[in-house]
């Protein structure tokens, strides 16, 4: 009868989120007066899920996992919810773990919840928060099936310490045929990605030109941010498709978002209104974006930039 | 090949979000409808396998007879024919369940699907009809080749892409990056009129118990004015952002 929450790795260790979304089932294993049993697939070491609340590891070991496959993980995650009696099951919002959890939901007969922002508002019947129209509004979904399958959020529970003691168990599902098999994988491996960063600086066409993206990169190194732009810069080819952000571009759910040069179209805000707290930086101080802002400074980033990178190094060096 | 494109007909991004019926609806009063953006990229992608292999391409969506301009305008760039399921969509799976029954009746090659919708941003439907089909299923394409019963499909992954091998039948959850925005098609004159005389034929739903429900709808609240610092004065920002936002 244990939540079962997924805790997702990335190259054997864990993600922030699987603590995070480890710390979103201890708060239902609370309200049904329930334990959290994590399953995870090649992780390491899985001691500090301990930490958010975790009393149970299933835990697979296989190297032919390393590769990811949505239907073979859906597939285990639902033998570790049979084995558990898991009425409750808990994913993140992940690129990986959105892919797989249609197929879960479908193998579990499973109702599920996406965009979930809150602790469920309430357990019979079962309903939680989530948002929906792009931010632009939040819906109290109800779930009617026997067994609910939960996707969390990112950046919206948070993380929280629950000290428990784990027992780790060593857990050997079958493996289906996945019928899709990666041919290669092209991902820069010293960079900090959109979906993990806790700031993100984005930029538009206020820049003027691709060639005057050093002070952006700059600014994203000094404060260990992901580097982000609006969907013309990357309609233009200033910048790869990867890194443009808005409602048809990648989701934003950073606690910092800087907007260099950008205007605030509505596309763009409705793909980074997620975030906690933002900033422009912008000549004009009719655009849009100083509505969806929470601070603002009125003027030419050519000048403001670089005056920030400083006076953002000095800061760091005094901490 | 056979093709079938799942069109979801959601408002336009500019429409003002409010509800009626004490928050249970959405107001649909004076709203705009689209075809679902992430739909709209795969829905191109279609054209060119139309042209380029000579794919036959049909489009499908699950609601009431309002939805139909939506799917004249998609017969309208291009598409061959529409088939509309003729029941509101209530819940993802509602909706993935009636196009899992077209899926298998049709006996389609290839199915694309948008990543998620832009009203409900359920992000379910294209995964649930592969695993209610047992299909092939690749959610995040930003590039999809077909030769013959292979595919070459390229996802975009946290941080990257991942280029993935697979066989038809096949169902993938498109986005921007199936074809780049310049690819997208307006439909031209000669176009709507050949639209209107492609069949469009309406289906019976077939009976399905709702997994979930929309109880309630609320809107954020208005967030308060933004704070402006001065240019000359970043230290403040800093402070700002260090002390009063805690974010760095």
């Amino acid at each position: 009868m244990s939540v079962l929450v997924y805790t997702e790795s990335d190259q054997r260790r864990f993600k922030k989120t699987a603590f995070e979304v480890a710390s979103y089932a201890k708060a239902v294993a609370d309200q049904l007066g329930t334990t959290v049993t994590a399953i995870t697939i090649n992780a390491d070491d899985t001691s500090e899920l301990e930490t958010y609340g975790v009393s149970k590891v299933l835990k697979v070991s296989n190297t032919s996992l390393d590769a990811f496959s949505a239907k073979i993980y859906a597939s285990i995650i639902k033998q570790a919810a049979d084995k558990e009696g898991s009425k409750v099951v808990v994913v993140s919002s992940s690129v990986n773990s959105k892919y797989l959890a249609p197929l879960l939901s479908i193998n579990l007969n499973a109702g599920y919840a996406t965009n979930v922002l809150e602790a469920p508002l309430s357990t019979a019947p079962f309903v939680v928060k989530r948002t929906a129209f792009t931010n632009k509004a939040y819906e109290m979904f109800q779930i009617n099936t026997d067994v609910k399958l939960l996707g969390v959020s990112k950046n919206s529970f948070g993380l929280k310490e629950n000290k428990t003691s784990a027992t780790t168990e060593d857990f050997s599902p079958s493996i289906p045929d996945s019928g899709v098999h990666v041919e290669s994988v092209d991902k820069a491996s010293n960079k900090v990605t959109i979906a993990d960063a806790e700031i993100v600086v984005s930029a538009g066409r206020g820049l003027k030109g691709p060639e005057n993206w050093g002070m952006i990169e700059e600014l994203a190194d000094v404060l260990g941010a992901a580097t982000a732009c609006s969907k013309p810069v990357s309609d233009l080819g200033w910048r790869p498709h990867g890194e443009h952000v808005g409602q048809t571009g990648k989701p934003v759910a950073s606690n910092l978002y800087i907007a260099v040069g950008i205007s605030g179209a509505i596309q763009h805000l409705a793909g980074i209104n997620a975030s906690k707290v933002k900033v422009v930086i912008n000549t004009d101080p009719e655009a849009p974006f100083f509505k969806a802002a929470d601070y603002g400074v009125v003027g030419d980033a050519f000048v403001v930039v670089p005056q920030l990178i400083e006076k953002l190094k000095a800061f760091k060096a005094q901490q | 090949m056979k093709i079938l494109v799942c069109i979801s007909h959601v408002p336009d991004t500019t429409s003002k979000i409010n509800f009626t019926d004490d928050n249970t609806k959405f107001d649909t009063n004076g709203v705009q409808y689209v075809i679902n953006p992430n739909d709209e990229f795969g829905l191109t992608r279609a054209m060119w396998f139309k042209e380029k292999q000579g794919a036959e391409v049909t489009v499908v969506n699950v609601g009431g007879a309002e939805t139909e301009p939506t799917l004249r305008k998609a017969l309208a760039i291009g598409a061959d024919a529409a088939i509309r399921v003729n029941v509101a969509a209530t819940d993802g799976f509602s909706v993935a369940k009636q196009l899992a029954k077209v899926v298998q009746d049709g006996g389609y090659d290839l199915i694309i699907a948008g990543r998620e919708s832009i009203d409900y941003n359920g992000g379910m439907v294209p995964g649930m009809i592969a695993g209610l089909t047992n299909s092939s299923f690749v959610n995040n394409c930003i590039s999809l080749e077909v030769d013959g019963t292979s595919a070459k499909v390229v996802r975009e992954i946290d941080g990257g892409k991942e280029t993935v091998s697979t066989t038809l039948p096949l169902i993938v959850g498109g986005q921007k990056g199936i074809v780049q925005e310049a690819d997208l098609r307006i439909p031209n004159m000669r176009g709507i009129m050949m639209a209107r005389q492609k069949p469009l034929t309406v289906l019976e739903p077939i009976s399905i118990e709702p997994e979930t429900a929309s109880v309630k709808f609320e809107k954020p609240v208005p967030k308060g004015a933004v704070k402006l610092v001065s240019p000359d004065n970043l230290d403040e920002l800093i402070n700002l952002l260090h002390n009063e936002a805690k974010v760095i």
